[in-house]
């Protein structure tokens, strides 16, 4: 175990911030904390730098319990959303602060440095101010900032949050790569962003309320949300959730309505299917269109109400039976608004929550 | 000019367009003298006047002789340009106990206000670091108390002041107006700090502690470099207000130990014959100068300062 978090416990006056957390991180995995804002999320990561002090529970990393250090001393190092360079320093200086501060040898540090800049591509850039660099740049050097700790652990707290979108894919592939690159390295990411969290986790641990709803695989947390908020949150466009019944009479079905969907093939957990209230989640993604959706086990029709052109594909908005629909088709199909099109899915492929603990059928 | 003539036979459509075309178009002008700059400019220039009128009387009167002033001509510019007046208030004016005119009190008052003004934005500084980026148990507690400080009178306080002065042996020295003037400019001066240390990002300081920084080390390497508009706020308020007082230096101090303003006040209030206008004005004047000289010196940095301090955040 490279990380290890057991009964974390954080209060704020009455205010429960964090509940009992356990969390497990092996050696050389990539996480991601997900969640929306006031979830907890950059509190837990703050919390394992030793930033905040805990109220309950202990924190292990390396195997060392390391619940009363120092930050520094925690064989950790952190990357912030504001970057959060020594204005007044050089890229070098902010490069070596660290490592002044610990007493590292002088050729240690430009060792580490000459390193650093050269897996950052940030050689040129040693001698500038932070105000003269871009704003990938600085996070460059941020990132930076953290690898010449010669740590084990990186905790990155939103560190892309503050680029515009086509340096934030840039940079997020440049994250998955040194992640690739530094074997053993454990890196724990904090973001609201789903596209991020897919693209770079091993596993994603989705927090609500000072809590984690689900950790798994983004394979796993995409295809079987475990709750319906997970599944909520996960995707975008977001899951239909459809409200109905579930009706065992000879085969279990879901009934929202006049439309029922046969759901004898979707894979219940647990006892199998009971009678009773639920909601029906399918994906945008998993609808099809025309001909296509002739094949599928459950078939309707329905009116194209609005279309949001998107270029590969579109965004369709409909009604099924009075429930909100969306659904998505190739960009090139051509569809117009008004339209009435055939529509069909594999209720194999849905998610069933519970009505009342809307948790996954 | 002929392919207009030849849209305008065109139609109507065509016509319209011609006379969009010669509409306003690009910056709309603007006329130096309007109504709402001879308003504006005029409104500026009266106040100015206002304000830099008595400056310049006080000026014009400091270079000239006695007999000139008896002439009555407040306003015109001296007959004869002589310095004497300046002289005289530096080193020869006489206040009811000695004749050694403001040199004296130039000296004092440089010898309480350069430690006064170190010493308590040392301390301040430090206070207001600890309070926005330490925060220790109890810290709401302890600023409430130290900005409740910033609203009680001060005549309240002087008397104690006197009995705890007294008693610690400080009554009546530098060293003990220095410690008065200290504790005095800790409320305001540590809500400055407080505050401007407050809006810098928190994360530079989280940054700093995972890099290994303590207390010190953050406060040297990290925020004291970033603060030196705020230093230079603090530095012209502790400089002018405590150069400016008169109160702490009358109480405080023994009369061999008087402060510049008071001094100035001893000489203008001492009537030993004629009372010579031209002497007053010059050591009013000089009195001045050093607030003067901190304010033009440090003008464009400590509207940055305030401006530093109150927006970002």
């Amino acid at each position: 175990m490279s990380v290890s978090i057991k009964e974390l416990t954080l209060s704020f006056g009455d205010v429960e911030v964090l509940k009992r957390l356990d969390l497990e991180i092996e050696r050389g995995e990539f996480l991601v904390l997900l969640g929306s804002s006031g979830c907890g999320k950059s509190t837990l990561l703050n919390c394992i730098a030793g930033l905040l002090d805990i109220t309950d529970g202990q924190i292990f990393i390396n195997g060392r319990n390391v619940t009363w250090e120092q930050p520094k001393d925690r064989g950790i190092g952190m990357v912030f959303q504001s970057y959060a360079l020594y204005p007044q320093m050089t890229v070098e200086g902010n490069l070596s602060f660290g490592l002044k501060n610990a007493r590292v040898p002088k050729d240690e540090i430009a060792r580490r440095i000459a390193r650093a800049a050269e897996i950052l591509h940030m050689g040129p850039l040693l001698k500038r101010k932070p105000a003269q660099l871009s704003g990938g740049q600085r996070q460059r050097v941020a990132i930076g900032r953290a690898l010449v700790r010669d740590v084990d652990v990186f905790l990155f707290d939103e560190p892309l949050s503050n680029l515009d979108a086509k340096l934030r894919a840039e940079l997020r592939v440049e994250i998955k790569r040194l992640h690739q690159q530094l074997e053993n390295t454990t890196m724990i990411y904090v973001t609201h962003d789903q596209i991020e969290a897919m693209t770079l986790a091993d596993r994603i641990a989705i927090m609500r309320a000072g809590s984690i709803q689900q950790l798994a695989e983004p394979h796993t947390i995409y295809n079987r949300p475990v709750n319906k908020y997970v599944a909520g949150f996960i995707g975008s466009p977001s899951i239909n959730l459809i409200d109905g019944t579930i009706e065992m009479n000879g085969v279990p079905s879901f009934v929202a309505g006049r439309t029922r969907i046969g759901i004898e093939r979707y894979a219940f957990s647990g006892n199998g299917p009971k009678p009773g209230g639920a909601t029906f989640g399918i994906r945008p993604e998993h609808i099809f269109l025309g001909r296509a959706a002739a094949e599928e086990p459950f078939t309707a029709e329905v009116d194209v109400e609005v279309i949001e052109p998107m270029g590969a594909d579109t965004l369709v908005w409909s009604k099924l039976d009075g429930h909100e629909l969306r659904f998505r088709v190739d960009g090139q199909v051509p569809i117009r608004t008004g339209e009435r099109v055939p529509i069909g899915f594999d209720p194999a492929r849905a998610s069933i929550f519970d009505a009342e603990t809307e948790m996954r059928l | 000019m002929a392919d207009v003539a030849a849209l305008n036979t065109a139609g109507v459509a065509a016509d319209a367009v011609s006379k969009d075309l010669a509409g306003p178009r690009g910056a709309r002008p603007r006329r130096a003298i309007s109504r709402r700059n001879v308003f504006l400019y005029g409104t500026l220039f009266v106040i100015s006047v206002y304000y830099l009128l008595p400056l310049y009387v006080m000026i014009v009167t400091s270079l000239k002789g006695m007999p000139e002033i008896r002439l009555g001509n407040v306003f015109s510019p001296p007959m004869e340009i002589t310095f004497e007046p300046w002289v005289k208030a530096w080193a020869e004016a006489c206040t009811g106990l000695n004749c050694d005119g403001l040199s004296r009190g130039f000296w004092n008052s440089v010898q309480i206000t350069v430690p006064s003004v170190i010493l308590s934005i040392a301390i301040a500084s430090l206070n207001g670091y600890a309070l926005a980026n330490w925060r220790f148990k109890g810290a709401d507690v302890f600023f409430t108390i130290l900005i409740f400080g910033a609203f009680i009178p001060y005549q309240v306080m002087l008397y104690p002041m006197v009995i705890i002065l007294r008693e610690i042996g400080l009554y009546g020295s530098l060293s003990g107006l220095v410690l008065v003037h200290t504790i005095f400019g800790m409320p305001i001066l540590t809500l400055l700090f407080r505050n401007y240390f407050t809006s810098l990002p928190e994360e530079l300081f989280k940054a700093a502690r995972v890099d290994g920084a303590g207390f010190w080390g953050i406060y040297f390497k990290i925020m004291l470099p970033m603060s030196l508009p705020i230093f230079v706020v603090a530095l012209i308020i502790q400089i002018t207000g405590i150069w400016n007082d008169f109160l702490f230096g009358v109480v405080y101090t023994r009369p061999e130990s008087y402060p510049m303003t008071v001094q100035l006040n001893n000489i203008v209030n001492s009537v030993q014959g004629v009372k010579e206008y031209n002497v007053n004005m010059a050591a009013t004047l000089l009195t001045g100068l050093v607030p003067l000289i901190v304010y033009f010196a440090s003008g464009k940095l400590f509207v940055r300062g305030i401006a530093a301090g109150a927006v970002k955040g």
